[in-house]
């Protein structure tokens, strides 16, 4: 339950606007109620051949309930929907703002893409939290206890077995909807595992697959996987389909219920005949406050799920953090030194051991090795993404830990394979990296990158967009964006991290060539398995891959 | 209402239809018993009659509410099950089809995205099927036999409703035309904030790295916001065409029950009528109103098949041929003025390339990225076919060949190789699934691969593959080599068989290369120049300029 409450929290929804928002849709199914009861009403009483006249305020109550219901309706949908997107933009921020400190080394997400874009995924999920989890139940009791109390005012016992009706099929209902969704999703959720990854598998693989000719035995797997999970589904349709109709069932038997006691009470005389009808109409359309209901608990368990996952990750609290009392910002021309670094990730083995390495300026270090000896994590530890389990980082001789995290930053400029390209234009690109730099300064970063001729060639120029991770450029465009960014940072240290992956080696060895002529007097870190560039190097430092366990 | 493709294709679905018809007309007859036993009971009851003398209705009416129930209960569960048999039918065509006729047409990505598609879809497809198609045959048939039995009982009430009821579909087309371009909007600017959102976490730690992490999250807040504003703008005006179509029903409602009214106290029309036909009343609009909650409800489904069959009716490629293909051991293998471009796309990857690999001849293919070196080695698969030129084997067309008679004559090594989920002896073993456990070493040997095994914890038993150990993509790769050296076939393409070894690992690659498969015919696709040294021959392809995406946009 507390989960509950502090998603709520995050959502931040103002308890005012919950509040309008459900008085106005238990308005909208009071309205619904009272018009049925009020024609119901205005029938029985027009059976007496009354004078027409007598009948008025009962036409204008009907009138009015008719009018009254869907512009109510209205509203209520207006203010809802402003709720739900109020709510989602202070998700989004507010869980980007406590992820912010944690990315990369704390998030699996980025070793693995689909895990960041079900995070992701699962923030968005959290704007139903309104309109699905805390406004319906809301809007059911406060209209339901309306619809109660007007049967009573006429007779108790009717309304008894209204509010019994009610309860069972606004409480016990969708708690079976809810049980038989979380069971059903609870035992599809291995299927649906196993043959997501065995399809996933079949089809990344087939090249392979098909041409070892071994591609039948993998389809024998997911015909199996698939034969599994559809018995499930088809099983589960059993129950899950139960909660719409058991509210049919309920509905009838309690208008039958009401009915029965209304025709009771007339023939005994406690009730006047003018309200046997309508007693049965107000039953009758009282269930439209609970007909949503079942649905709403049926996305409950996913929704709930969703939110504990995004609660779960911000509340991890950040490895890295700044000090009390932070040393000023390093000199320029500060050296930065690995001194006998041990580190790596959560209980894992550590990826570095006893590790040591110097930069400054106008010196250039190319560090080799094979994939997974540790590349990477050199560079997250200079950023101070990741702390060392032993040893230290410096810069100007004190621990990096001593300063601010932005000052650290502010020494490096990464140019990584890793390094993100933004689904907006090469101008917004570049000025990632500073965000004040004129159009001048970004064709010089450009033309350092040999990128100048051919982003002057296109039409749009600057203001090209470059599409989702950079999908509209090639590889080798894409690499020299990420480096007229690093160039443009104009950090007195230049982290290249495999800056010519993927290249030829003529491509390769001149776009190494410009690099470095561009990084003047800047220290150069050179992360790479490519011959290219080494022999311009002052220094290469090698990373034995870890010891393997067992 | 439904796309006609899917009706056609799958089984499931004209089943269902059938059902979903039949039970729609069950439904509308219980619709009005209800309204009448309803009716009933209460006007007898406002004549005085006691409890007992109305038992029978009153247990009709129970009845006839428990048919309702069932009925409801059978369209979604015949629904729910056809959306569990469609999806399945459909899962496994597409992956038949794919691996029959285009195996190498996704890239991972995708292949994530279409494997999520084909397996959680199913909750989007049950809306469609067990909630949206219901609601489709109860709007047709519901309002229909309403109005038929109000007409029986008053001419003029049927009027009322026959003249409220177009307006609703009436108003609703009105209204939908005005704002179907703003909601198409609204929903793009939707997916683009998710994207924008999406991209933003993605790129955290660049962003990070930049000092621009903080700064992002105003951004956030602030876009979020004016999209807020901007959406609470179009919606006002969306919404009303479900506010339309709810003042047509409830105004209705009021001026049947009003007409009736002033009819009853003339005399013109007796109690029962006119409770049944206020009962029935409401009943008429709210199919309607239903069907157009579950339409949007329903988008999702409807998107998700259409996705799947898009992906199926992906034009295939010719059948495989029949013949039985020669022996790359015994005849040489040709490209004859080869040319190849991807389907809807502009330029052309490769154009008229000539190649020879003469019997038991090593050649190393060079040439700048994206000359198209790759796109030979899927052609030689029989992975695609070339647009113009053929390919031969001993001078016969292998498009005439038999593919998996082909195949079995080849062995590869992708650029980016794959590590299914099982031991890593189960890997290597892809190559060749009888070979004996010293086979499997002696590959790894010289693949570069035995050493780093050996030390893995459970050595050729340890699970690797999705879930399984992590390994590196150097050790990937040797892994993947050392299935193409198990496997004994005259044929050995080699795509950057040394990308992400270190030199001691590429050296040890080259001999092999050179010495061990000696004998048979190797295509070796390199940027390497150590590598170019172990061939016998080097054939540089200059390759046609490939155009970024951009460049093929503007032309």
């Amino acid at each position: 339950m507390s989960a509950v409450f502090r998603l709520f929290e995050l959502a931040g929804i103002p308890g005012r606007r919950v509040a309008v928002a459900v008085v106005l849709g238990a308005l909208a199914v009071v309205f619904g109620i009272g018009l049925m009861t009020s024609a119901g009403y205005l029938i029985s009483r027009a059976a007496e051949q009354p004078p027409i006249l007598s009948l008025t305020v009962t036409i204008v109550a009907v009138r009015f309930f008719g009018l009254a219901r869907p512009l109510t309706r209205y509203l209520e949908r207006i203010v809802s929907h402003d709720l739900a997107l109020r709510s989602l933009a202070r998700i989004r921020s507010r869980f980007y703002e406590r992820i912010e400190p944690l990315a990369p080394a704390q998030l699996e997400g980025y070793r693995r893409g689909e895990l960041l874009n079900r995070m992701v995924g699962d923030v968005d999920a959290l704007q139903g939290l309104y309109p699905r989890a805390l406004g319906p139940p809301l809007v059911a009791v406060l209209a339901a206890a309306g619809a109660v109390a007007a049967a009573a005012t006429v007779l108790p016992s009717a309304a008894a077995v209204l509010a019994i009706g009610l309860f069972v099929g606004g409480v016990v209902v969708p708690l079976f909807a809810w049980s038989a969704a979380r069971s059903a999703g609870r035992r599809q959720a291995v299927a649906r595992g196993e043959l997501t990854a065995d399809l996933i598998e079949l089809l990344r693989g087939a090249p392979e697959l098909v041409a070892f000719g071994r591609e039948q035995d993998t389809l024998a797997r997911v015909r199996a996987a698939d034969a599994e999970l559809v018995r499930l589904g088809r099983r589960d349709a059993l129950a899950g389909a139960a909660a719409d109709a058991l509210l049919l069932l309920i509905a009838g038997a309690t208008v039958a219920g009401v009915l029965a006691l209304a025709v009771d009470a007339h023939s005994a005389g406690t009730l006047d005949r003018v309200l046997v009808a309508a007693l049965a109409l107000l039953a009758l359309a009282s269930f439209d406050a609970v007909v949503p209901l079942p649905a709403g608990a049926r996305e409950a368990p996913g929704l709930l799920a969703a939110g504990r996952r995004v609660l779960e990750t911000m509340e991890r609290k950040p490895l890295v953090c700044d000090p009390a009392e932070p040393h000023p910002g390093p000199p320029r021309r500060a050296p930065v030194e690995l001194v006998g670094v041990t580190a790596g990730y959560s209980d894992e083995e550590p990826v570095l051991r006893g590790f040591a390495l110097r930069l400054e300026a106008g010196r250039r270090v190319a560090l080799v090795g094979p994939s997974g000896a540790g590349k990477t994590t050199v560079t997250n530890l200079l950023l101070r993404f990741l702390d060392p389990v032993e040893g230290r980082v410096t810069i100007a001789g004190h621990d990096v830990r001593e300063y601010r995290q932005e000052d650290v930053r502010a020494m490096f400029a990464l140019a990584g394979q890793d390094a993100h390209v933004f689904d907006s234009t090469i101008r917004e690109n570049l000025r990632l990296a500073r965000p004040d730099a004129g159009d001048a300064e970004l064709w010089a970063a450009l033309q350092r990158a040999r990128l100048a001729d051919w982003a002057a060639s296109l039409p749009a120029g600057l203001d090209t967009p470059v599409g989702e991770e950079g999908t509209m450029l090639s590889g080798g465009q894409r690499q020299r964006l990420v480096l007229a960014r690093a160039l443009l940072a104009d950090a007195p240290v230049l982290l290249l991290d495999e800056p010519t992956a993927h290249l030829d080696p003529p491509t390769a060895q001149a776009m190494i060539d410009d690099v470095l002529v561009a990084a003047g007097e800047r220290a150069v870190l050179l992360i790479t398995h490519r011959p290219e560039g080494l022999d311009q190097m002052d220094e290469i430092v090698s990373l034995p891959l870890p010891v393997p366990r067992g | 209402m439904i796309d006609r493709r899917l009706v056609r294709r799958a089984g499931a679905v004209r089943a269902l239809l059938a059902v979903d018809a039949a039970l729609g007309i069950l439904a509308a007859l219980l619709v009005l018993a209800q309204a009448v036993l309803l009716a009933r009971v209460a006007a007898r009851g406002f004549e005085g009659a006691a409890l007992n003398e109305l038992t029978l209705p009153l247990v009709l009416l129970v009845a006839v509410a428990a048919c309702r129930g069932l009925a409801a209960w059978a369209f979604e569960v015949v629904g729910r099950r056809a959306a569990a048999t469609t999806l399945s039918e459909l899962r496994l065509d597409l992956v038949e089809r794919r691996l029959r006729d285009r195996p190498a047409a996704l890239d991972g990505a995708e292949s994530a995205e279409v494997a999520t598609v084909a397996v959680g879809g199913v909750d989007a497809l049950e809306v469609t099927f067990a909630r949206y198609l219901p609601q489709v045959v109860l709007a047709l048939v519901v309002p229909v036999a309403v109005l038929a039995l109000v007409a029986s009982i008053d001419l003029l009430s049927a009027g009322i409703m026959l003249l409220t009821l177009p307006l609703v579909p009436v108003f609703m087309w009105l209204v939908g035309r005005y704002t179907e371009r703003r909601t198409r909007r609204r929903w793009e600017a939707l997916r683009l904030l998710a994207a924008h959102f999406l991209d933003v976490v993605r790129g955290l730690p660049t962003l990070r790295a930049f000092n621009r992490g903080k700064a992002q999250a105003e951004q956030i807040a602030r876009v979020g916001d004016e999209y807020r504003r901007a959406t609470m703008g179009t919606l006002r005006v969306a919404f009303l065409s479900g506010t339309v179509l709810e003042l047509a029903a409830t105004l209705g409602i009021a001026l049947v029950a009003v007409t009736v009214g002033v009819r009853l106290v003339e005399g013109g029309l007796g109690l029962e009528a006119g409770l049944t036909v206020l009962v029935l009343a409401p009943e008429l609009y709210l199919p309607l109103r239903n069907l157009a909650a579950q339409f949007h409800a329903s988008a999702d489904g409807r998107a998700v098949g259409e996705r799947l069959l898009e992906l199926a009716e992906d034009a295939g490629a010719r059948p495989s041929g029949t013949l039985t293909p020669p022996s790359p051991r015994d005849a040489p293998v040709r490209l004859e003025g080869v040319s190849f471009s991807y389907p809807g796309r502009d330029g052309e990857v490769i154009a008229g390339v000539d190649l020879e690999l003469e019997r038991g001849e090593t050649v190393a293919l060079t040439g700048p990225s994206g000359a198209g070196k790759s796109t030979i080695a899927a052609l030689l698969l029989l992975f695609a076919e070339p647009t113009a030129g053929r390919l031969t084997c001993g001078g016969i067309d292998l498009a005439e060949c038999d593919a998996a008679a082909w195949r079995a004559q080849v062995a590869w090594v992708p650029q980016r190789p794959t590590l299914f989920r099982g031991t890593v002896a189960d890997n290597i073993r892809l190559g060749d699934p009888v070979a004996t456990d010293d086979a499997v070493q002696e590959a790894a040997v010289l693949a570069g691969a035995d050493a780093f095994v050996r030390a893995l914890p459970r050595g050729y038993k340890t699970l690797v593959g999705d879930g399984g150990r992590p390994l590196s993509a150097g050790q990937v790769r040797r892994v993947a080599l050392a299935r193409a050296f198990l496997r004994d076939a005259p044929l050995l393409i080699l795509d950057e068989p040394t990308a992400d070894l270190d030199p001691a690992g590429a050296d040890l690659v080259g001999r092999t290369v050179e010495r061990v498969l000696s004998g048979r015919t190797v295509l070796l696709i390199t940027h390497r120049g150590e590598l170019e040294t172990r061939a016998d021959r080097v054939v540089r392809l200059a390759g046609v300029r490939a155009l970024a995406p951009w460049e093929a946009a503007t032309r």
